[in-house]
């Protein structure tokens, strides 16, 4: 499967185009361009400084990229619920909560992640920037892109982040009244809360398979949280926590 | 060709005037009506508030949440393979579509590609819906102007190809058929001759849409001229698919980008319109339903030979990474920013529907117009009330 990849030239049209655009975005923001990394014949991810993030639209607009595509936020913290599958009868996993970033890192526990393309020179950019995490307010979008106005009023509503300077930021979706920000990982899609998961009560052993560990009590890979390994971990109940929706 | 008319700009101004409260010489009365979220122009539960001036909006704002359904909350207690099955009801006319550039991301993860003919398969599928999305849409924007016939013509002939995407996938709606590494099954036997029966009879569809409709002289009356998006205006908000071209914007993700899909093999071309108003997007996306079913001609000549299944493990975990794909959806670009930790569903998703961005510019443009034209104009932004809730 590699060689298929390898096989393909590997400079398209667009790849000399994306250096130029990491030089020419340097130039316009200096210091301010925190990151950047370049996938050859796939992507442009630039990680902008937070106080920069209104400049760095705006020089964007000016090179070209007058499309805008979408903005929205990532939170990088492990969800403490996982996937909502666990056994309410036994105690809660534990969970790591350490929170790692993706591509071009960053130091913070949301990042905001937008999108902007050039539809003449047919390329497009992503770009991050890290959100404080005493204060999650971000320099608005709006007055550059006006098409970031809905994204950033559902974005606040989604992750709690602010924009300073954006003229309306009421709720998209949710009432007015509603409290909490849903796409946060911590909090709890209470689908998954309100009834345990119904694949719990038919666990059936998964099918043995080269790509997957074999389901065994004393491997310590957090990931595998499928529910056979989860159901077969779950052995020692000396934690006295019992879940909240156990008799 | 892009700037605004002459009575847009007197609307506009006008409208601006009447905000500012400064329209003394008539003594109007502001109100404030409510349209939707029960209307037949709103395709779902749309809610629009328009503040009135005697005939004139002076203000008008959609409110959007009625079927919010938090998909992106959703994708992340679901592997990947499940994820497909919610991805199809976003846009719900053209559900093929939405789950492609999805699976489309996953593959880009795994740094696996679907096979030939799986890849030819998809995107006959991708524009049989995109067939079956917008002659509706062709269908539905006559009876927004009081003309019922077309719906007929439209709900009639869309069956044809409702029938062939069922007779591939099972589903007439929700196909959930795109596998990671490339499809459930292969193409039923039959299939080939009544694909190219069926693509004749769309042509059909359009010529008769084409002269009922398009060429209609009230028709050109209500839309030649209304709710005009300058080019620059349409790039900033996002505006996407036909909306973007009927602004005069070359660009066609079909075309412009690459994507392990067939479109690179055939010939087809991108119609644009120079005037941005309600009655080129109309005529856009008219010409695209043509050129769709040509696009399907050309993929049933040269469809390869071989397996529609490329070899994935059984249980799917697709390798830490991000990755964005979109494509040109039957409504515009329709892309997923997938974050993946390595694990058995994604890490995060975000969702970037066409029609979002594509209602997202209805405040600016429906400031200045009259009453009846905020329905003709919302009608051909076309918008599908799943694709912007999500």
């Amino acid at each position: 499967m590699t060689d298929t990849t390898e096989a393909e030239p590997q400079a398209l049209p667009g790849d000399g185009l994306r250096e130029g655009l990491v030089d020419e975005l340097r130039r316009r923001l200096g210091e301010a361009l925190v990151a950047t990394e370049l996938r050859p014949n796939d992507d442009l991810w630039v990680r902008i400084d937070t106080a920069s993030w209104r400049e760095a639209g705006e020089a964007l607009a000016a090179m070209g990229f007058e499309y805008f595509c979408y903005l929205s936020a990532i939170d990088w913290m492990p969800s403490p619920y996982g996937r909502g599958e666990d056994d309410p009868t036994e105690p809660p996993p534990e969970r790591t909560t350490e929170v790692v970033q993706g591509v071009t890192g960053g130091a913070t526990r949301f990042q905001l992640l937008a999108r902007v393309t050039d539809t003449r020179r047919h390329v497009g950019i992503t770009l991050k920037s890290d959100v404080p995490d005493d204060d999650p307010t971000m320099p608005s979008w709006s007055a550059v892109y006006a098409g970031a106005n809905w994204h950033e009023r559902e974005t606040h509503e989604m992750f709690g982040i602010g924009f300073a300077g954006h003229p309306d930021l009421r709720n998209m979706y949710l009432p007015t009244e509603f409290e909490g920000y849903p796409l946060r990982k911590d909090f709890p899609l209470l689908a998954r809360m309100v009834k345990p998961w119904p694949g719990i009560v038919d666990v059936e052993p998964m099918p043995a398979d080269e790509a997957v560990p074999t389901e065994s009590p004393d491997v310590e890979h957090a990931e595998t949280d499928s529910t056979a390994v989860a159901a077969a971990a779950a052995a020692e109940p000396d934690t006295s926590e019992p879940g909240d929706a156990s008799t | 060709m892009t700037d605004l008319s002459e009575r847009q700009q007197l609307s506009y101004i006008a409208g601006q005037a009447a905000d500012a409260r400064l329209n003394v010489e008539l003594e109007t009365e502001g109100m404030t009506l409510n349209i939707g979220p029960q209307h037949p122009a709103t395709h779902g539960t749309l809610r629009i508030i328009v503040r009135l001036d005697g005939e004139q909006v002076v203000w008008a704002e959609p409110s959007c949440g009625y079927m919010h359904r938090g998909y992106e909350k959703l994708t992340e207690v679901r592997t990947y393979p499940q994820v497909t099955t919610l991805v199809n009801r976003i846009d719900w006319l053209g559900s093929f579509a939405n789950e492609v550039p999805f699976i489309l991301a996953a593959e880009k993860l795994m740094e696996i590609e679907a096979p030939p003919r799986a890849q030819w398969i998809r995107t006959i599928l991708f524009e049989l819906s995109r067939i079956a999305n917008i002659s509706l849409f062709l269908g539905d924007l006559g009876v927004q102007l009081g003309a019922v016939t077309p719906a007929f013509f439209a709900f009639r002939d869309r069956e044809h190809v409702l029938n062939l995407i069922e007779s591939v996938t099972g589903g007439r709606f929700h196909p959930n058929f795109d596998r990671i590494g490339g499809l459930k099954d292969d193409l039923p036997k039959g299939f080939v001759d009544e694909t190219r029966r069926v693509m004749r009879k769309m042509r059909t569809y359009c010529d008769e849409i084409d002269d009922l409709l398009i060429g209609n002289e009230i028709f050109q009356a209500r839309t030649r001229g209304v709710g005009i998006i300058p080019k620059d205006v349409a790039l900033q908000y996002g505006l996407s698919g036909a909306n973007l071209r009927a602004s005069g914007v070359d660009w066609d993700l079909r075309r412009d980008q690459v994507v392990p899909m067939a479109w690179d093999d055939v010939d087809f071309k991108v119609w644009t319109h120079p005037d941005g108003d309600s009655f080129a997007r109309c005529w856009v996306r008219l010409q695209e339903t043509r050129e769709a079913t040509k696009i399907v001609d050309q993929l049933l000549d040269g469809l390869p030979a071989g397996p529609v299944m490329a070899k994935v493990p059984r249980i799917i975990k697709v390798p830490a990474g991000e990755a964005w794909v979109s494509t040109e959806n039957p409504l515009g670009e329709m892309g997923y920013y997938v974050v993946s930790k390595g694990d058995l569903g994604p890490f995060r998703v975000k969702i970037r529907s066409a029609s979002f961005n594509n209602i997202s510019v209805a405040p600016w443009v429906l400031r200045g117009v009259y009453v009846p034209d905020v329905i003709t104009i919302l009608a051909s932004l076309y918008f599908i009330l799943g694709d912007i809730d999500r």
